[in-house]
């Protein structure tokens, strides 16, 4: 029977828009494995859920996105822990800041990392154990700003457009089994990534785009942009030719 | 770990309830060895599986070892003499019935599907619409081989353990595996029941004649109507059969061949594979309401009194003329509430129910009532009373009021003395 999500995986849950998931997902009633580095704010979360009711419960689980050989003995555990998976998302990611001619592999790396890296060690599991019993819905939260390549940060640019890759070659793995994969694309959300940004335009709450996430998700979405706006202003922004985009300070 | 290649969604019959689960299917008895050994190691636990016809979660257990032995279904030996038969779990009713039938022997309870096996009937201990005449199906088994959590054999016989075997029994293998069942097949001498059918226009009525004809007729069976209210409350259809007699039947040599028990092909003139799509349409209040109140007026009127040969299977196997029909309730799925309640109690425990239903406006779209006796089982469901099986279906949105009625009336049935 189609039901509303039971269970589900947030990772990046400590704080942002994997804090807020985790938050609505448990207020309808979902038990939910909530994976990240940082200890205290999971059990936050957990207190949280205990007191907020409603049915749900969050298993805070302590793990570092980029310590990939760890993940398939986790995956299992909180599967069995749950028991079950209904939902999974990929809601880790980081942007350090980037001076414009800095070039600091070890930043770099360790976004590729957490953004895409830690997305690839979960979602393959994920991915196969939902094709395998022809069901399941996985998310990953992009990125606007994996749409083009920005002279201002390369790195996170790359590591969400190879994000997004990743996710369009997992749905068209696994669609013919009845797997929704979706991707997200939020533009400006009020989080500890965004603090002190300048220029920033609509921004909005990490619960409203917790909200339009799990609307798309429910609702099987390829691609999301958060809020809908976004799309048709990454639609004018990808059909910048190269020669001019290359020019403009963005 | 686990390997996770072994991971399938499972469901119950419902379709109400699933998960995945680490499914094993031996056909060996090393191989069942082998599933123990891995949920030890794993440190996970066992859920059997023969056929997956329990309507909810008895066979389900999510994210752990799932022991589906539906491919242990040999038949070990058989004695057409005595009528006792050696069979593995994972034999069905059908394969049974059809595998004795030719000497002169019929299972002695059997469930309203053939397709349940043998393991899953002593598992859950189920009974027939001959529960007050003949017990349950665990009455007649006379020993099994139990293979416990350690990968030990034994052996466990009514007359020699009757402690270990009473709680083995409608245990829902929680004590173990049974391997091997050694059951008692009862004799006939034709393939036809004489059956009679009366209806009854209140719930009163029909818990008084189900009573009467408990000590007269094998089969004792009622249909509620649960859509009705006020005074024509828990109106229903009854039906009675009985074994012929030697003599009654002038060709009992036909009769007692499995071709001769087939179901009908077409039901109405459509093949049966395609009835459950007809019917699909009316699956909601108003079309159960008419259909139930159809069957009932033309019972009370057509098949009132009326006295009928039919096969064996066609009287015991209700559940299987038309093939899928649990489809029907998709995409949300049905849940069945049984509640066996003590004589004195089970008309106002089941009035109650009835009531509930309707003001929750969940309306049960099929009530089944029967007759019952006590037994020694450790974990049986057997009182000198009534059961009530109503079928509810899950629909989207309506989950909270059919959790919070089910609730509601098990907790009455709890209050009367009752049990499931």
């Amino acid at each position: 029977m189609k039901k509303t999500w039971q269970t589900a995986v947030v990772v990046g849950a400590s704080s942002g828009i994997g804090a807020a998931l985790v938050k609505r997902l448990v207020a309808q009633g979902c038990r939910v494995a909530a994976v990240a580095r940082r200890h205290d704010e999971l059990e936050s979360l957990a207190v949280w859920a205990r007191k907020a009711g409603g049915g749900g419960e969050v298993f805070p689980y302590v793990a570092d996105v980029r310590e990939a050989q760890s993940v398939l003995e986790l995956f299992e555990t909180i599967t069995g822990d749950l028991g079950g998976l209904d939902l999974m998302i990929y809601a880790a990611g980081v942007m350090l800041p980037v001076q414009f001619e800095e070039y600091d592999t070890a930043k770099d790396l360790e976004m590729l990392q957490t953004n895409l890296s830690g997305a690839v060690a979960w979602l393959n599991p994920a991915a196969q154990r939902f094709a395998r019993l022809k069901r399941g819905t996985i998310v990953g939260i992009g990125s606007v700003a994996g749409d083009r390549g920005r002279s201002g940060s390369p790195v996170y640019n790359t590591s969400k457009a190879g994000l997004h890759t990743y996710l369009e070659a997992l749905r068209n793995r696994v669609a013919r089994y009845g797997v929704k994969v979706v991707t997200i694309k939020p533009g400006f959300v009020d989080t500890a990534m965004t603090k002190d940004l300048p220029g920033l335009f609509w921004l909005i709450s990490a619960d409203r785009a917790a909200e339009i996430i799990l609307a798309k998700a429910r609702k099987g979405a390829v691609t999301a942009y958060v809020p809908a706006r976004w799309g048709l202003v990454m639609l004018i922004i990808r059909s910048i030719p190269s020669f001019i985009f290359r020019r403009l300070k963005v | 770990m686990l390997s996770a290649d072994r991971l399938e969604w499972i469901e119950g019959w419902g379709e109400v309830l699933g998960g995945a689960g680490y499914v094993f299917r031996p056909s060996i008895l090393e191989g069942i060895r082998v599933a123990l050994r891995e949920a030890g190691a794993g440190g996970v636990s066992v859920a059997l599986r023969g056929t997956g016809c329990s309507y909810g979660d008895a066979a389900l257990r999510a994210e752990n070892i799932i022991l589906d032995l539906s491919r242990m279904d040999r038949i070990l030996s058989w004695d057409g003499e005595t009528g006792i038969i050696d069979v593995e779990p994972g034999v069905t009713l059908r394969r049974l019935w059809r595998f004795v039938l030719g000497d002169g022997w019929w299972p002695p309870v059997v469930t309203g599907t053939m397709e349940t096996s043998v393991g899953g009937c002593l598992g859950m201990n189920v009974h027939g619409k001959n529960n007050w005449a003949r017990g349950t199906f665990g009455e007649h088994c006379l020993e099994f081989d139990l293979m416990t959590a350690d990968g030990e054999l034994r052996t466990v016989s009514r007359n020699d353990d009757p402690e270990t075997f009473n709680a083995v029994i409608g245990s829902f293998g929680l004590l173990g595996v049974i391997t091997r069942a050694r059951l008692q097949m009862k004799k006939i001498t034709s393939g036809l029941v004489e059956a009679k059918a009366v209806s009854a226009g209140d719930l009163e009525t029909l818990l008084r004649l189900t009573d009467e004809a408990k000590d007269q007729w094998e089969y004792v069976v009622g249909w509620i109507d649960a859509f009705p209210r006020g005074r024509k409350l828990g109106r229903g259809l009854l039906h009675f059969a009985r074994h012929l007699e030697p003599g009654e039947d002038a060709e009992p040599a036909q009769t007692l061949r499995a071709e001769a028990q087939d179901l009908p092909e077409d039901v109405f003139m459509m093949p049966k594979s395609a009835i459950w799509r007809l019917i699909k349409p009316f699956t909601n209040r108003l079309g159960m309401k008419w259909i139930n109140r159809l069957k009932y007026l033309s019972g009370a009127t057509l098949g009132e009194g009326a006295i009928y040969r039919q096969t064996f299977a066609e009287f015991s196997f209700l559940l299987d003329y038309v093939p899928n029909w649990k489809r029907i309730y998709r995409p949300g799925g049905l849940i069945q509430h049984q509640s066996f309640v003590p004589v004195d109690q089970a008309e106002a425990v089941f009035r109650r129910q009835l009531e509930a239903c309707q003001k929750a406006r969940l309306p049960s779209f099929l009530g089944v009532v029967k007759r019952h006796r006590p037994d020694d089982f450790l974990m049986g469901h057997g009182l000198d009373g009534f059961s009530l099986a109503l079928d509810f279906p899950v629909i989207a949105g309506r989950e909270g009021r059919l959790w919070q009625l089910v609730r509601t009336m098990a907790e009455d049935v709890v209050g009367a003395g009752g049990g499931f």
